[in-house]
């Protein structure tokens, strides 16, 4: 057996969030002389908190779900057999680990060990190359906006490039507000060196003088490691670039809660103190964007991206992927799966791939995936066989997104998911146009109506007909894109609509309004937990425990004390009548 | 300037660090109060209704006082689909309070959120910045109670 040479928790946020703290700290205690390192998150999210052992043959050991106790340290420090976690084969045939490739391997915020992996190495690559060339090599490496609207990056470049004035802006989208996305946030937490020196290649390319990070307040780990990645790169003398008097500035500004701070012009708007609501385009930004200034925006994922197409060649990069969609894409895997995490995979495989192969969810438990969060869409589970890339998705009524991938299983109600989404958009809407403000709005109250068992046909109409309208009339991406959930649910299940509306029957058992309350008399032992448990005295025990499902709040408290699971939801009994 | 916002001279006074300014201004005080909102604006050089306007967009900034435990339920869509709207009605039901309140003894006060970023453990919730993931109903009460007993 070799002996153990360094010792790595995963301590991003999702791994300090399963106990990461706890392991780090009993390690520390029991390691002696052993390092015991921080690292980021591998994607892995299901089986943390993650610990690696690397062993002096060169070889290493992970164990997964480690416990924060001094018996679970002993017993990796002996390289116990238990515990041990191999990756799934499944996965790691169909994943490409480009991007994410160093993320969970090392530590965040030590410049060394980023150099010592090929950190850095893009950037004098393209020290070499004029800035046209890197232009160029972007161009044909094929590379679009990882953001979600997919706009080539190379050309965004050559728009900044082109403009012969002294000061000019790039900033880096971190405003990752998509509910159920966290590619962003883990790439900045796990390896920040990559993003900004995707930054220092753009700024070298375009011209740009002035380089911001706008990133939500809400991932302070993240602001945490660029802010100590920034001072590190400063101090090694990597802020200067060889075209340039002056060092460059990385300047990080926080967000404040604002779902419609991802679009760039409302972006601009909040980095220049001001209510972030966006404007009409033209002039776009790189036109005139922040104080007036031509300025670039792109996302973090994209900026990770750069240093990998000059480490691997724009070629070779271009060989991944569809016709018009290259590279590889991280997607954020949730909800009704077995082991959700973060993947990346290369453009082009399929759905049910990510599903099926790499989330674990069986086949015929899983209704569809939503891809895009509140300006995506709903795909049924009967497309699962399309290959992934900007236009399919499109074609299917989703779009690509920012990588927020929510597969929902067979017991969620494909209404009530529309319903949610349009309540996000309807609150997030800047209320600047009258589309998207009242729209949403409408929008909102109408599947509101239908979910809570009040809706007619006339509200499904109503839906159809505005929802076109919306995204014609907005201003911007948001409104443009918030009848997405709603359009996309009615055109794979509209029948879920017809069952709310006709039948007053919500399948899934999801819509409050539509459920009662029942207990098995047969399963139910009279242990009283649930009479207990019952926040408004709903159940009565000496009525033979019947349920007073008006008084009832659907808050399920009953159904998941009981221990024998006698109580369940069933179909609404007066509506059925 | 109140002399107890003095703190916001670590702010160079330019209009396009408004929002650092106040972001600083609630991390000290846990809110801006009015007091912050005409510290901010003298020291900005803005008409305080300008300030105002600023503040009341971002949902980040909050107008009265938050408890000593600040809860944030995540409602993201993989919270949303795992439960969260149960999550947050026995929060509600456990502390009698709603959203954007803080309980009497000033301990508690409840927000919900669109995403945490942790959506592979949901349904999770916040206090005061940790993260506690994979909740039912058994798990929020303990950790509710553990926090109630801290004081």
């Amino acid at each position: 057996m070799a002996d153990i040479k360094r010792i790595k928790v995963g301590t991003a946020s999702c791994g300090l969030a399963a106990g990461a703290g706890a392991v780090l700290e009993a390690l520390r205690k029991q390691a002696g002389s052993i390092p015991v390192d921080e690292a980021g998150c591998m994607g892995h999210c299901y089986a943390e908190p993650i610990v690696e052992l690397e062993l002096t043959d060169g070889t290493s050991v992970f164990y997964a779900r480690v416990k924060g106790t001094d018996e679970a340290a002993a017993a990796i420090l002996a390289q116990s057999e238990e515990g041990r976690f191999v990756f799934p084969e499944k996965r790691s045939k169909l994943e490409k680990l480009l991007v994410t490739r160093l993320a969970g391997r090392i530590n965040p915020v030590s410049l060394d060990e980023y150099k010592a992996n090929g950190g850095f190495s893009a950037l004098e690559k393209v020290f070499a190359m004029t800035p046209e060339q890197v232009v160029d090599a972007v161009k044909a490496s094929g590379l679009r906006g990882r953001g979600g609207a997919g706009f080539p990056t190379g050309m965004k470049w050559s728009f900044l490039a082109a403009k012969k004035v002294p000061d000019k802006v790039q900033i880096c989208n971190a405003d990752e507000g998509d509910p159920g996305a966290f590619m962003d946030r883990s790439m900045m937490e796990s390896v920040p060196y990559q993003v900004l020196e995707g930054m220092l290649i753009g700024a070298y390319a375009t011209g740009a003088t002035r380089l911001f990070i706008y990133c939500r307040a809400e991932y302070p780990l993240a602001i945490k490691h660029l802010t100590i990645a920034i001072e590190e790169m400063k101090k090694a003398g990597l802020n200067k670039l060889p075209n340039r008097e002056a060092p460059l500035e990385i300047t990080i500004k926080e967000g404040a809660g604002a779902f419609v701070c991802g679009e760039e012009t409302a972006m601009i708007h909040s980095l220049e103190g001001k209510r972030g609501t966006p404007r009409f385009r033209p002039p776009f930004p790189t036109d005139s964007g922040w104080n007036t200034l031509p300025t670039a925006i792109n996302n973090v994922e994209t900026f990770a991206n750069i240093p990998i197409i000059f480490q691997i060649g724009a070629e070779a990069y271009a060989a991944i992927g569809t016709e018009k969609s290259k590279g590889t894409k991280i997607f954020a895997l949730a909800g009704d799966v077995k082991t959700p995490g973060l993947v990346e995979v290369p453009m082009g495989i399929t759905l049910g791939e990510i599903v099926y192969d790499i989330g674990g969810a069986e086949p015929g438990t899983v209704k569809a995936v939503q891809t895009g969060g509140p300006s995506g869409g709903c795909i049924p589970a009967s497309e699962f066989g399309v290959k992934i890339d900007y236009d399919s998705l499109g074609k299917l009524g989703a779009i690509m997104g920012s990588g927020g991938l929510i597969v929902i299983g067979n017991n969620r109600c494909m209404v009530e998911t529309a319903r949610y989404f349009l309540n996000f958009t309807r609150r997030e809407s800047c209320g600047k146009c009258t589309f998207c403000r009242v729209g949403t709005t409408r929008m909102y109250e109408a599947l509101e109506r239908i979910t809570s068992g009040k809706g007619s046909m006339d509200d499904i109409a109503f839906l159809e007909d505005i929802a076109p309208k919306i995204k014609k009339g907005a201003l911007c991406g948001l409104g443009q894109t918030a009848p997405n959930p709603a359009l996309s649910t009615l055109r794979y299940f509209k029948n879920e609509y017809l069952a709310h509306v006709q039948d007053h029957v919500c399948e899934a058992l999801a819509c409050p309004a539509l459920v009662d309350v029942a207990i098995d008399p047969a399963k139910c032992i009279k242990c009283k937990l649930c009479v207990k448990t019952c926040p408004v005295g709903a159940i009565d025990p000496a009525n033979n425990f019947s349920v007073d499902n008006a008084k009832c709040t659907k808050c399920n408290s009953c159904i998941e004390v009981c221990p024998k699971k006698a109580v369940s939801r069933v179909r609404k009994q007066s509506a059925n009548a | 300037m109140n002399s107890a916002f003095s703190y916001l001279g670590e702010v160079e006074p330019e209009k396009g660090n408004l929002i650092k300014g106040l972001q600083l201004i609630q991390t000290r005080e846990g809110y801006v109060s009015n007091d912050g909102i005409l510290a901010a604006a003298e020291h900005f050089g803005i008409p305080a209704a300008e300030v105002e306007g600023v503040l009341t967009f971002y949902a980040q900034f909050k107008r009265t006082k938050p408890g000593k435990y600040k809860l944030s339920v995540c409602d993201g869509t993989a919270c949303h689909i795992k439960g969260s709207t149960q999550i947050r009605a026995w929060v509600s039901a456990e502390l009698g309070i709603n959203d954007g309140e803080t309980t009497e003894d000033g301990l508690f006060s409840i927000e919900t959120v669109a995403c945490l970023g942790c959506c592979s453990l949901a349904p999770v919730l916040s206090i005061n910045g940790r993260v506690y993931g994979k909740l039912d109903r058994k798990s929020l009460t303990k950790i509710l109670n553990e926090y109630k007993a801290k004081g």
